[in-house]
């Protein structure tokens, strides 16, 4: 007679490992074994309930039970209490799937992230991996563009643009050889998203990239990678191992009798090389300076070839568009923010965690409702949206509904979704001088209004800070961010003076002589 | 990153950093994978790496190092026995990451990219991890640490 094994589930992602998750799992099998109990550990992705982490489950009675947050001392505990069955704890959080801030979501790009082994293809394809690529095998080109046009799929890297018009012009630029590049750089503090899929679901980007390629014609995928993930670069490049041998990457793609290779290549912590120029000229092997526009990358990109640039969570978006329908993914979201967002709620937050959601909830819905408030239990002072280039939202702006357009008349910006949150303590005139400290250590030195304006500002910002000249320098720092706005060639220094004068608009009172 | 011996002799380095160069050079934007591979076999890039590397790959010495000096996580000199990065970006700022910082620098006795006299540890600025909603965040080598409090920081610099 064979006993089947009871199986628990905890994350191998780097937060849940950052807060105990791989003591955790050593410890469910000593306890196990000194028990006598037949458990095998499953090492998933995780589901993102990142306060709950870690955050382990197990199957009993065909449901998935969660308890979180574990740590390796609370372990002899949970087996006295029968957790293996889905027993009563303390740390209980019930059936997974129920837990309310899951159960509000939309998870689409996120369908398996948590759920499965990231790197089983078993556990990929029971959980509709590969359904996308099915399809698009059988497409032929201007049909898959076509699905991704009318999905109404906006890049979710910053710039918010149409993916499917973007894949157009690479098909229609001229080029024996083209490319299809994944920008996952995700410099933005805030942002953890790409990281999770790469992490949790690596087969969805492999998967999205592949369509792309099909798409436009590209043998070729790199996928940029920032440094700072070492994780990701591993489990990423074992998925792409698993998928060669598989038959799903190579010279003959799902037996299409099309190739398709992607690459793994490692940035080294510029955060410029987030922006698509720079990031072509770090694949190129050389100094990530900004190119000039025109050409489009899409017409003269990596190698002087026609390349598409897509983040992460745009090409991981593309499967589930593929596999049901552009309607289906259409159908969520408002005006002309199609699909769902993936909000990452960070900073001093209560329950910091990632939320996918269709577009058009409001801000204070996110932070209220999703967030639980301030981890302090103080009051929410300010917001970054979207980066270190993004705007400090005023809590008097907190209904502003989760929409390109919407963000675009406040002055913010969605970017790549990161939420990050600050309490009533925080300096607001420390905030914008790191805006200008970092913008200064970030540019790529190829303009003057950057690379020496932002140097400039945090200097202006310290003698107001000092009190020297108050309202001399104010006009100056004013002066400054124009003159920034106005004349950088790429948004990093055209948009580090945002969350400046946010400062200067809504938290006046910091900006003053200390 | 990951950061093995920092080695010892110049010349023993020479055969590694020419070998290392010659199985990137044919690759299409070789010279970062080149450059990353080196630093993880010595733990930096030698100053002496950058002829090396200019020779096999045909570019101008000047061009190789300007590459090294453009990217923050290459490094010129050998690193501690150990390397800590402590994020700095908005979302551990917000939990503390400021006080977290002068903490450890007056800990650790050093500023940024610097290392402690005894060679136990690099202090290395960063500008996220990743691990935003349980900041503050570090990484040690290769493993990030969340809600990192000055006590907990403390208590990890002491184990291994
Ligand atoms: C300074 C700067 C940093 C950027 N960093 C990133 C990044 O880390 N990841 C990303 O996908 N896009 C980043 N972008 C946006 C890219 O330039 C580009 O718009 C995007 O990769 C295109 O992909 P998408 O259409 O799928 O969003 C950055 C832009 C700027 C100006
Ligand atoms: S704005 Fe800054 S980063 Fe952009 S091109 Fe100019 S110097 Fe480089
Ligand atoms: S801001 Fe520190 S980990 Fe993201």
């Amino acid at each position: 007679m064979t006993v089947e094994a009871h199986r628990v589930f905890v994350p191998r992602d780097t937060t849940a490992r950052s807060m105990g998750a791989d003591d955790v799992a050593a410890a469910i099998v000593a306890e196990a074994a000194g028990r006598g109990e037949s458990v095998t550990v499953v090492r998933n992705g995780s589901r993102g309930l990142y306060w709950l982490e870690p955050m382990i489950e197990v199957e009993a009675g065909g449901a998935r039970h969660a308890y979180g947050p574990v740590q390796s001392a609370d372990v002899a505990a949970l087996f006295d209490a029968g957790f293996l069955a889905g027993g009563e704890h303390g740390l209980g959080l019930g059936p997974t799937e129920e837990i309310p801030w899951l159960a509000k979501q939309s998870r689409l790009t996120f369908a398996r992230v948590g759920i499965t082994d990231p790197l089983s293809l078993d556990d990929y394809r029971a959980q509709g991996g590969y359904q996308g690529l099915a399809r698009a095998v059988d497409l032929s080109r201007d049909e898959i563009i076509g699905i991704v046009t009318e999905s109404g799929l906006r890049g979710r890297g910053g710039a918010a643009f149409p993916t499917g018009i973007k894949w157009r012009t690479v098909l229609n630029a001229e080029g024996a050889q083209k490319y299809v590049t994944c920008n996952a750089d995700e410099g933005d503090s805030g942002t953890y998203a790409d990281r999770m899929v790469m992490e949790s679901d690596p087969f969805v980007l492999i998967e999205g990239m592949t369509i792309a390629g099909l798409a436009v014609g590209a043998t070729i995928g790199y996928i940029y990678l920032r440094a700072e993930y070492p994780l990701a670069i591993r489990i990423m490049n074992e998925a792409i191992g698993i998928a060669e041998a598989a038959g799903l990457l190579g010279e003959n793609v799902m037996g299409s009798g099309r190739a398709f290779h992607v690459e793994v290549r490692e940035a080294a912590g510029a955060y410029i090389c987030g922006e698509e120029t720079s990031m072509l000229e770090s694949l190129e092997g050389k100094r990530g300076v900004i190119r000039y526009r025109p050409p489009l990358p899409a017409i003269k990109g990596l190698f002087g070839a026609p390349t598409i640039v897509n983040n992460v969570i745009t090409l991981a978006s593309v499967p589930i568009i593929l596999a049901e329908g552009a309607e289906y993914y259409r159908d969520y979201g408002t005006g002309r923010s199609r699909g769902t967002l993936t909000v990452q709620l960070a900073g001093n937050v209560r329950r910091g965690g990632l939320v996918e959601i269709g577009f058009g909830r409001t801000l204070r819905e996110l932070l209220e409702d999703f967030g639980g408030g301030t981890a302090t239990g103080r009051p929410i002072r300010a917001v970054q949206a979207g980066g270190p280039l993004g705007a400090y939202i005023h809590p008097s702006q907190f209904d502003t509904p989760l929409d390109y357009e919407a963000f675009d008349e406040i002055g913010g910006m969605i970017g790549h979704g990161g939420l990050v949150v600050f309490d009533d303590t925080v300096d607001m005139g420390e905030q914008a001088r790191f805006a200008m400290e970092f913008c200064a250590i970030e540019s790529c030195g190829k303009c003057t209004p950057c690379r020496i304006g932002a140097v400039r500002g945090v200097e202006v910002i310290d003698r107001i800070l000092s009190g020297d000249d108050e309202s001399g320098n104010l006009l100056l720092l004013r002066d400054l961010c124009d003159t920034m706005v106005a004349g950088s060639l790429c948004a990093l220094g055209g948009m580090a003076p945002f969350p400046v004068i946010s400062v200067l608009d809504h938290f006046p009172e910091d900006l003053r002589a200390r | 990153m990951s950061t093995r011996s920092a080695g010892s002799g110049t010349g023993a380095h020479e055969a590694l950093i020419s070998g290392i160069a010659q199985r990137h050079a044919a690759r299409p934007g070789g010279l970062l994978p080149a450059l990353h591979a080196i630093q993880d076999e010595l733990g930096y890039v030698p100053p002496e790496a950058v002829p090396t590397v200019a020779e096999v790959f045909n570019i101008s010495r000047a061009e190789v190092h300007g590459v090294i000096s453009f990217y923050h996580l290459f490094r010129t000199t050998a690193p501690g026995r150990r390397t800590l990065y402590l994020c700095r970006a908005e979302a551990c700022q917000a939990m503390g990451a400021r006080a977290l910082e002068s903490h450890t620098k007056e800990r650790l006795g050093i500023d940024f990219h610097e290392t402690t006299a005894d060679g136990r540890i690099s202090l290395e600025p960063i500008y996220c991890l990743g691990n935003c909603a349980c900041s503050p965040a570090v990484m040690i080598d290769d493993f990030v640490h969340g809600r990192v409090t000055p006590q907990r920081l403390d208590a990890l610099l002491e184990e291994g």
